[in-house]
């Protein structure tokens, strides 16, 4: 768990980078991303004081989160499995792959494991059609992934305490 | 500003520039039917979200179907309102809308006062030909004066363009995307929880039973002085 001086901090870094922002308004989906980055989803308090700062409605504030995937507003877990399901990487059997995590991990996709290690969920394409199928954690791709190398990569984050 | 020519069902009129097909048609007395239009003159405030597509016309030159509302006139144009293609577009947008829309009407708070219903009987409509998903939302009855039954919202926007331009309270916005969207007030909380001051002017402002008043005396019991027992 975080500590109340850890969260004061991230807090702090949000308030200077909105504070650096020149169109406020026009910063709402820059600012999102920069919570989301510090805090690894978006809480109901991050969202009311986002909209207060930037002067936009909250209403419309979650609207947006909302509307784009990539934005969540529940937890995630340290490490995010993204399983590519768009056209390239499904036909190139995108689906047991996510269905081998499923059963390695015993959650479904969307969901988190109970340690909140892992976060699988599935993406549409992040434009590396030619490595189909990729398999993304955090920030990491994995291409051309085969069933037998999921555990593998479960197995990489596993080890690390 | 310049005067722009424009021709609509072979009648001519010289409109300011930035008119719509729409407002000019009606100079012309030209009726073309719509759904998630709303003009509230005395406000100057037009809710344009052009998201019904039941006020299509042909413009020609174009290959698409132009929704009326928010296609403004430009010189030399020639409209049709009333072809075949229109009217066949307009009653299949009106289907789909039916599709995903409870069939209530009898015992709905806005029978004979629902333009989604008015609308249907308009444009003939005696049958729903297409049978996919529903849209089902929890009805929020959480509210002494307003509920909410998203199952019945069409997503016009009226209600956002009401709250958010006129009474500038900010309390709805749309939520999710494509077929899971909905109107909600932030992070979805139920209306006794939001932020909204019960003006009720969404309400009139809405097209269907998506946002109806409480009625203490019909419905009884729902708040604390209401009933009588």
């Amino acid at each position: 768990m975080e500590s109340k001086c850890d969260t004061q901090e991230k807090f702090k870094q949000l308030q200077k980078f909105i504070d650096s922002m020149e169109d406020r308004r026009g910063a709402l989906i820059a600012v999102l991303h920069k919570a989301q980055h510090l805090y690894g989803y978006l809480s109901n308090d991050v969202i009311f004081y986002i909209a207060e700062k930037l002067e936009i409605p909250s209403a419309k504030v979650f609207g947006v989160i909302s509307f784009y995937s990539y934005f969540t507003t529940e937890p995630r877990g340290k490490y995010v499995i993204n399983v590519c399901l768009g056209t390239a990487c499904f036909v190139r059997g995108a689906d047991a792959i996510m269905r081998e995590f499923e059963k390695i991990l015993n959650i479904k996709a969307g969901e988190t494991t109970e340690d909140k290690k892992f976060t699988l969920s599935g993406l549409r394409c992040i434009g590396a059609c030619g490595l189909a199928p990729v398999v993304m954690v955090n920030d990491k791709v994995y291409g051309r992934v085969e069933l037998n190398q999921v555990k593998t990569i479960i197995e990489e984050y596993q080890e690390e305490a | 500003m310049g005067l722009i020519n424009v021709t609509i069902n072979n009648q001519t009129i010289a409109v300011e520039e930035g008119t719509t097909i729409l407002e000019a048609a009606k100079k012309l007395d030209i009726r073309i039917p719509t759904l998630c239009y709303l003009n509230l003159e005395h406000v100057k405030t037009v809710n344009g979200s052009a998201s019904c597509r039941v006020c299509v016309v042909e413009i020609e030159g174009r290959r698409n179907l132009a929704p009326s509302c928010a296609t403004p006139v430009s010189e030399g144009m020639v409209v049709r309102t009333n072809t075949l293609r229109c009217i066949k577009a307009r009653r299949l947008v009106v289907e789909l809308l039916l599709s995903n829309h409870p069939t209530d009407c009898l015992i709905c708070e806005k029978n004979l006062n629902c333009e989604l219903q008015s609308l249907a009987a308009e444009l003939d409509i005696r049958r729903i030909k297409f049978h996919g998903v529903r849209a089902t939302h929890e009805k929020d009855i959480s509210s002494k004066a307003i509920i909410r039954n998203m199952d019945k919202c069409i997503l016009c926007r009226r209600c956002e363009t009401m709250c958010n331009e006129v009474q500038t309270v900010h309390v709805y916005s749309a939520v999710n995307r494509g077929f899971d969207t909905f109107i909600a007030p932030a992070l979805n909380l139920p209306m006794d929880k939001s932020i909204c001051t019960f003006c009720g002017q969404c309400v009139s402002v809405c097209p269907t039973a998506a946002l109806t008043v409480v009625n203490e005396a019909r419905d009884g019991g729902h708040g604390k002085n209401g009933s009588c027992s």
